[in-house]
């Protein structure tokens, strides 16, 4: 069923710090190889080996340039699907494939269904969902759906692949309708933001922006050649080698 | 947004079928008479010819049938669900006019409604998108209504002309073209008018608030993904059309509406034989100058997708 439930008990989701995360592609790679081999088809590549590499991924990351001159700043910034309470991509589907569960709004595809008219793609402002060229279905983020409920496997993987695999901590996966959980805590300390909120489709998934840095010493770029080589800072062991070097002429 | 050839075919030829359903069930254009007979023939194979091309992009086209389900949300849906319901009252009538050589006034009525139904569906598919902002105007309808009408009038009236010239002194079917004309002129009046809108209007959304990152300055792509492209920017980020588009734009005019015009002036005043060809030769031109404006409607789309890419705005 294509429409939207009225609303959902719980609002699983991502939070995604965008201070923290270091463009590594962790969690790229073992969503795919995450889910590859689970719920649905499998996420194919069109010659994978060839000039032309393609496929399907579930979860991409960006890197962006913000600001201008010395205060501009590199933000790598993953992007899977943010899960949207108003999801213009489940009341558009024409099959009943996509829907949004409302015990814990995750948005799904149900493969069977799906005719792969692709336009649920085209619906979604994100760019979350994209087409498996070999299966001609749609493929979406799960939120793991096979990992979070999973009594099999240990219990501190019944977290989304990407969550658990990224280094840096930048993923975190909670209930964001529950104001005491520690993803809606997050949100909150941290000023949590959505994307493209003007398309009005009420994400789950919140951002947090990078953190506010000093500013760059004013005497940054101002200061003579002599000034910058200047050894009179240095301390210890490199102070005396630099005096002995001195005196060797 | 990628030009597919199954859909741009899809949406001109249905429409124009469609627009001759309409012109034959309201009984501009006679039902029982050779050129009605004909008409339902050309409006049927327009139709059924627009309904299988539009499978063709499917993944799934063995489940099609359950693109029917969903009517309550999915503008899809609807128009599936009413292109099969219009086939009833249509086939009907198109029986009546081939088998009984007759008008069957109330099915006829119905497949009016029923067709202008289902491409005001057709049409809200890609109104409602808001990721499109070049689609999301009722300016989108207007010209999708207008441009099936203008094309059925335009090929009844070559049918009317041909059923004229077998009944000398029958002069009544030049009625036809004033509105023909009218149809023609509104529809490229919509479409000049979305034509510009579409060059004034932005999408609200910009690459600062896609990323969310616009209090720290302006926002630009350092580095993509995957550096090879993907089903999104396949799909989304078509480029080709906006280089061509005022081209492409002289051409769809021509076509679509100065030669038809053209044609419709002069067969004001020519015997109704001549008219017949010089009309139906419109009509023809009218589809072409339809598909080409058709291929820029996706061509020429930006999708907020691409704001991701890089694109400024959308
Ligand atoms: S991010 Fe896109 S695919 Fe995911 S729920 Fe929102 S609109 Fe749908
Ligand atoms: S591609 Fe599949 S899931 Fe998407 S709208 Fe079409 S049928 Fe629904
Ligand atoms: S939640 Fe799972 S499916 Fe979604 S991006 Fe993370 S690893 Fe991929």
């Amino acid at each position: 069923m294509t429409s939207l439930p009225q609303q959902t008990d719980k609002k699983l989701g991502l939070v995604i710090d965008l201070d923290i995360c270091v463009g590594c592609h962790a969690c790229v790679v073992s969503c795919k190889e995450w889910n590859t081999g689970g719920y649905g088809a499998a996420l194919s590549d069109q010659d994978p080996y060839g000039d032309h590499v393609s496929g399907s991924w579930l979860n991409r990351v960006h890197s962006y340039e913000a600001g201008e001159g010395a205060n501009a700043r590199v933000v790598h910034f993953p992007k899977s699907c943010l899960h949207c309470d108003d999801a213009p991509c489940v009341t558009v589907c024409p099959t009943g494939a996509s829907y949004k569960r409302s015990e814990d709004g995750i948005v799904l595809v149900n493969e069977d269904r799906c005719i792969g008219c692709g336009l649920c793609a085209w619906a979604c402002p994100y760019g979350a969902r994209e087409m498996d060229v070999a299966e001609g279905v749609m493929k979406k983020c799960t939120l793991c759906v096979d990992r979070i409920y999973n009594d099999n496997i240990p219990e501190e993987d019944r977290v989304p692949a990407c969550v658990r695999s990224c280094p840096a901590n930048a993923r975190h996966f909670g209930d964001l309708a529950d104001p005491g959980s520690e993803v809606s805590l997050m949100v909150l300390a941290r000023g949590g933001f959505d994307l493209m909120p003007e398309q009005g489709t009420k994400p789950v998934n919140k951002y947090l922006p990078p953190r506010e840095r000093p500013a760059e010493p004013s005497s940054c770029g101002k200061r003579s050649a002599s000034e910058r080589e200047s050894t009179a800072d240095a301390t210890g062991f490199f102070r005396w080698l630099d005096q002995a070097l001195e005196r060797m002429g | 947004m990628h030009p597919a050839f199954s859909v741009i075919a899809f949406t001109s030829l249905s429409g124009m079928g469609y627009g001759l359903a309409v012109v034959l069930g309201v009984g501009l254009l006679n039902g029982a008479s050779l050129g009605g007979q004909i008409g339902y023939v050309i409006a049927l194979l327009l139709i059924s010819a627009g309904l299988a091309s539009s499978t063709f992009h499917l993944g799934h086209p063995e489940r099609a049938v359950l693109a029917l389900t969903q009517w309550r949300s999915s503008w899809l849906s609807r128009e599936g669900v009413l292109a099969i319901i219009t086939f009833l009252p249509l086939g009907l009538a198109a029986l009546g006019s081939l088998f009984f050589a007759a008008d069957w006034q109330p099915a006829g009525w119905l497949a009016a409604a029923g067709a202008l139904a289902t491409v005001y569906c057709t049409a809200m598919i890609y109104a409602s998108l808001k990721t499109v902002q070049q689609w999301a105007s009722g300016l989108t309808v207007a010209v999708y209504l207008l441009f099936g009408l203008a094309g059925g009038l335009l090929l009844a009236s070559g049918l009317a002309a041909m059923d004229a010239a077998m009944v000398p002194a029958d002069e009544s079917w030049r009625g036809l073209l004033p509105l023909a004309l009218v149809a023609l002129l509104g529809g490229w009046v919509a479409k000049a008018l979305w034509w510009r809108r579409a060059g004034q209007e932005h999408s609200a959304s910009t690459i600062e608030s896609a990323t969310g990152l616009g209090h720290l300055g302006k926002v630009r792509l350092l580095e993509r993904p995957h550096i090879e492209e993907n089903y999104l920017t396949r799909e989304m980020g078509f480029r080709v059309a906006r280089k061509h588009a005022v081209k492409l734009r002289r051409m769809a005019l021509l076509f679509g509406l100065v030669l038809p015009m053209v044609a419709l002036l002069i067969a004001l005043f020519i015997p109704d034989g001549f008219a017949a060809v010089l009309l139906l030769h419109a009509a023809l031109s009218h589809l072409l100058g339809v598909l080409i404006e058709r291929w820029l409607f996706f061509a020429e789309a930006r999708h907020t997708v691409m704001l991701y890419y890089g694109d400024e705005r959308a």
